[in-house]
């Protein structure tokens, strides 16, 4: 095979020579080419190796379902793993490279798997590598290695890529003659028209086709038709975009290629690639359809290529693949490719058509043109090693085998047509179930669930003169039924010659002297080197449904996803089972129709894009004060304040005695705060909270705990009641946004007759908490209308008044253990009333502590963090908490606890642990057992769910839940660690710090 | 994606609401008279029927309003939204192809 650049013709532009590199060599292309046209033009061959044998390939095809050329394209940080080179456009100085290769495409050592194929059946790494089974991690790690395509760039993506919504009427996807035609007849109805092409340029088959439209070129058409849809401005018409997938309600997503093909002062500011989000009323699908391989022996030599494609390259891009070529074809559309070439000047040896009667009309211009037709015989096998050197051809006998000697023929292309498979993809994707047409031999669209209409080649009709109509009629029907009077639309006049076709013969898997597997390998998914004998064999191996077949042999598991291969594979597998190919079926149709890349699916939505943040009003200050972030939900927190290079453990140490001996300060401006309003405030908070809540006297606070309806545990948090239809609630710092949209539900759904109203003030209350024995002097130096003694303002209540100046609410309520209050003021006021309380504060020692501090101290008084002591599998009984669990009234959750299951009384209940060595720190998420054995599985008991150095008892301490814990008090438990290490803790109470509560007071 | 015709705000993108389950299960008035079965059946069983299905959604990034569907969860057809409280569209009319 050596192709070259023909002297005349094509859609390429002559005068505007590119330079490009490939596999390190530098060649020469024009405007207009693809990759793997400029490849063709240059005389390359062997653009790749397939994934299992390392067989040399070259270019088969010439748009989307290329298998072989799939390449490295560019460098460094902009480099694309796995492009097909048939969909590369040529830009000056691209540089690409061969993949799945080593050293070289032409030397690859991996091609020895070729010699030992015997030893690498269908299933084998299913065979092999399973047993035994311990060894499958160290076989792993050779078979990653052995695997894979291209590589992923190994550094940041330079280029940013962006999201469009778009609304249309009718998005036409495709623009050969049926999607130009439908673009036309809407948009004459005066529909909104959005016209989708994956190519570089609008007119899909027709760009290489040397048919007439109107007694013209294609091409004069084509023109005319794209300047009418531009001149419209109802009518958007993206080229370099493909429409992959097709989702509910018309919903479909484009990728569209912006700069790849742009040099870089005209890419400028634009996106490298943009996601498209398109509400259509109507589409149109005009897909087209992909010529199918024949499978014959070696027929992944380079030099194989579909029909089209070789006349693709002649027509479109003015290359011929080869110089002596062999036609060999089922069907009529060859014919046309074998004049088309014989015009160009390349040579055609023959015309090879396994049906015993040829084509009708086209035979006597074949005669004509002096082609050798050889009718009712069949390419056998190709010879030739590292391309096409010679063709055999047998006669085929009566009852379709073949016997007797070849007759070889010398050529360097092999040109096949095995018929046509209607792209049905996005058809599939919208809930479509494709139906198999006998005439065709293939599947075509079935039933539309959606609003959409096929036309031309995806619906199995495929002469010209057909797709022109249908388009029309496609257009004129989507306008009409996205609400636009289309009777006066002018359907697109186009004369055609009306050819009859005589029928395809299907020809499945051209047979040889050899049965499948002894002769030379009959290829059906080149990028996977699945061969017919795979197919033969998973299904002797027992495999039935197509979908197993695939998985198995993996059939259409490339980057190609079968399009080309798939049909073939399906109707060997059906023949083997004894069944139609209808009742075969096909295997699923999923998005995407081609790869999209990371960058288009990701948009914006990267870096400080990725999710929001949320910060409080008294951010700068941590700022500027050094504190250590902790991301918690959107939030940042300050975690902890670190001291002259202190690390963690000793600053955490440090806030800690300094709010047990003095006063400590916390931003808890994050926790959730809901504003419940109404007259029935009170009787609805009953019903949410597991305690009473009507009952609370205005003033004052009280801590509650919100259940599931299965009785675990949801949220916690400390609500005041400001008024007797009024509330204030906290929530969890995490559990905000879902507490309040739970409580909306039940008073939206069940309660509707409850007069609430719930509103988020999380954001409009900035929250200072101050803890300490001398948090009352610093807070009566604060305010001068509160009265901080302990009889007029007792713990779990809160006052109203100014603080710093600032309106507030106080809350006397305690995480801490430590006297402490609560300090709520407008958000705007935060940083200013912070840190007027931080200077206030110094000479009381005042420290500012972080979320890890306010851990530790909680956990020494055995106080739970929802989501970190629970899991959505704990009742309050478990924790414990019986005294927040009222027995008077009805709450959600609460016939919960008494089931069955609930009220068993060896459930995982929380304790205390004290590990045996004081200064030894339990893991959290350590899983305990009751005795440390060897022999495994060794029965868990239980897991621990916090575990800190506590520096006021200067020891450690930790939560768990542990199976029958509170019945186990004393005894002892292990941590068997992934280390090695093994830990010893005593089972103790959950509470290690003031158990009676006396600090409060102080 | 699916086009949800919000009964408050009209049709919207699905990305600006959230499911919400079968819709019409009404809480027991009294939960401590039933059975652990009873209660359970409330709990956990759901109709989960192929094709019609009559479910809450609630309009999260727009209202916040919840509502109830007829969505046809084999065609992914919503042939109606309705307001809690309103009764569910007689399903001659609403069954569409299912």
């Amino acid at each position: 095979m050596s192709g070259r650049r023909l002297d005349s013709g094509g859609r390429i532009d002559r005068d505007r020579p590119i330079s490009f590199t490939f596999n390190g060599k530098s060649l020469t292309g024009y405007a207009g080419d693809t990759l793997a046209s400029a490849l063709l033009a240059n005389g390359v061959s062997i653009v790749g190796r397939s994934f299992k044998y390392h067989r040399p390939r070259g270019v088969l095809a010439a748009g989307a379902e290329e298998p072989n050329a799939i390449v490295q394209l560019f460098e460094g940080d902009r480099t694309v793993p796995n492009p097909k080179a048939t969909q590369v456009e040529l830009v000056e100085g691209l540089v690409a490279s061969s993949v799945n290769c080593w050293p070289s495409v032409d030397y690859d050592i991996g091609a020895i798997n070729g010699l030992v194929s015997k030893a690498l059946p269908a299933g084998f790494y299913y065979k092999t590598f399973m047993w035994p089974r311990t060894k499958w991690e160290s076989y792993e790690k050779i078979i990653r290695a052995a695997a894979g395509l291209g590589k992923v760039p190994d550094q940041p993506d330079p280029d940013y890529y962006e999201k469009v919504n778009a609304h249309t009427d009718v998005l036409v996807v495709g623009s050969g003659p049926a999607g130009l035609a439908a673009a036309l007849s809407a948009s004459r109805a005066g529909a909104r028209v959005l016209l989708v092409d994956e190519s570089s340029e609008f007119g899909g088959s027709l760009l290489g086709s040397t048919e007439l439209i109107n007694e013209q070129p294609a091409a004069t058409w084509i023109e005319a038709a794209v300047a009418e849809l531009a001149s419209n401005p109802d009518v958007q018409m993206l080229d370099r975009t493909t429409a992959f997938g097709y989702y509910d309600h018309n919903f479909l997503n484009l990728a569209q290629r912006v700069t790849d093909h742009l040099d870089t002062d005209s890419a400028g500011s634009l996106p490298r690639e943009r996601l498209w989000r398109v509400r259509a009323a109507q589409v149109v699908i005009a897909t087209g359809a992909l010529e199918r391989p024949l499978v014959f022996g070696n027929n992944d030599r380079p030099g194989v290529m579909l029909a089209s494609a070789v006349s693709t390259y002649v027509n479109r891009y003015g290359v011929s693949p080869g110089s002596e070529i062999v036609v060999f074809t089922n069907n009529d559309s060859a014919y046309r490719v074998a004049l088309d070439l014989n015009a160009a000047g390349v040579s055609v040896k023959a015309l090879v058509d396994s049906r015993a009667r040829g084509a009708g009309a086209p035979v006597d211009e074949i005669k004509a043109a002096g082609i050798d037709l050889i009718t009712s015989s069949v390419v056998s096998s190709v010879r030739g090693a590292r391309g096409v050197k010679a063709v055999d051809v047998h006669a085929l006998t009566d009852d379709g085998t073949v016997s007797g000697s070849a007759r070889r023929i010398d050529c360097d292309v092999v040109a096949m047509s095995g018929g046509w498979s209607p792209v049905v993809h996005l058809h599939a994707q919208s809930g479509g179930r494709p139906r198999y047409d006998d005439v065709s031999a293939s599947f075509v669209p079935g039933v539309a669930v959606q609003s959409q209409i096929c036309a031309g080649a995806c619906n199995g009709d495929f002469l010209l003169h057909e797709c022109l109509s249908e388009g029309a009629a496609a257009g004129v029907r989507a306008a009409a039924a996205s609400g636009y009077d289309a009777s006066s639309s002018v359907e697109a006049e186009a004369r055609v010659a009306t050819n009859t076709e005589t029928a395809l013969e299907p020809l499945w898997l051209v047979p040889a002297p050899k049965e499948p597997g002894r002769g030379p390998k009959q290829f059906l998914d080149y990028q996977n080197d699945t061969t017919a004998a795979d197919i033969r064999l998973a299904v002797r191996e027992g495999f039935r449904s197509i979908e197993h077949v695939k998985r198995y042999t993996l059939l259409g598991f490339g980057t190609d996803q079968g399009k080309l291969g798939n049909i073939n594979g399906m109707a060997i597998a059906a023949k083997a089972l004894g069944q139609t190919i209808e009742e075969t079926g096909t295997t699923t149709f999923r998005p995407a129709y081609t790869p999209v890349t990371f960058g288009t699916w990701a948009g914006r939505g990267v870096g400080e894009f990725f999710d929001p943040v949320r910060k409080t009003p008294m951010h700068p200050w941590h700022e500027e004060r050094g504190a250590e972030f902790e991301d918690v939900g959107q939030w940042k927190r300050p975690w902890f304040y670190p001291e002259d290079g202190e690390d963690m453990h000793a600053a955490v140490a440090r806030e800690c005695l300094a709010t047990r001996n003095a006063i400590g300060v916390v931003d808890a401006s994050t926790l959730g705060k809901i504003d419940v309003r109404g007259r029935d405030a009170g009787a609805f908070l009953d019903r949410i909270y597991t305690n009473m809540f009507s009952s609370l006297k205005p003033g004052h606070c009280r801590y509650g705990l919100m259940l599931h309806e299965d009785g675990m545990v949801m949220d916690d948090g400390v609500s005041a009641r400001i008024a007797d239809d009024h509330y204030y609630m906290t929530t969890t710092t995490g559990g905000a946004a879902h507490v309040l949209g739970w409580m909306e539900q039940w008073l939206q759904t069940e309660w509707p007759e409850m007069e609430v109203y719930l509103t988020s003030v999380t954001d409009q209350w900035a929250t200072i908490s101050l803890s300490g024995p001398k948090a009352r002097a610093l807070c009566e130096e604060l305010s001068e209308d509160i009265d901080y003694g302990d009889d007029a303002f007792p713990f779990m209540t809160f006052r109203q008044g100014r603080v710093a100046g600032a309106p507030a609410r106080v809350f006397r309520i305690s995480f801490s253990g430590e006297r402490s209050y609560e300090i709520n003021v407008p958000a705007n006021y935060g940083l200013a009333v912070w840190q007027h309380i931080l200077d206030a504060g110094e000479k009381y020692g005042i420290t500012p502590y972080g979320t890890e501090t306010m851990h530790v101290l909680r956990a020494e008084k055995g106080f739970i963090i929802v989501g970190q002591d629970t899991d959505g599998s704990v009742t309050p009984i478990d924790l414990g908490m019986n005294w927040v669990v009222s027995k008077k009234k009805d709450f959600l959750g609460k016939r919960s606890l008494f089931r069955s299951d609930t009220v068993r009384e060896d459930r995982k209940q929380l304790v205390g642990l004290l590990t045996e060595h004081d200064h030894e720190v339990l893991p959290e998420g350590a899983q305990l057992v009751e005795v440390p054995s060897k022999v495994t599985p060794v029965p868990m008991v239980g897991h621990v769910t916090s575990s800190y150095f506590s520096p006021s008892l200067n020891r450690s301490i930790a939560l768990a839940l542990v199976k029958d814990g509170r019945r186990m008090k004393g005894e002892s438990v292990f941590a068997p660690l992934i280390d090695g290490r093994l830990m010893k803790a005593t089972i103790v109470d959950s509470v290690f710090y003031d158990p009676k509560g006396d600090r409060q007071n102080v | 994606m699916f086009i949800i015709d919000c009964p408050w705000c009209g049709e919207r993108d699905q990305s600006e609401f959230s499911y919400g389950g079968e819709a019409h299960i009404v809480r027991p008035v009294e939960p401590e008279a039933l059975s652990d079965n009873e209660w359970a059946d409330y709990l956990f069983m759901r109709k989960n029927t192929k094709g019609r299905y009559l479910e809450q959604w609630v309009h999260s990034a727009g209202c916040r309003r919840w509502f109830n569907a007829v969505r046809d969860n084999v065609t992914y057809e919503i042939s109606a939204t309705y307001k809690p409280g309103d009764s569910a569209p007689a399903a001659e009319h609403a069954e569409g192809t299912s």
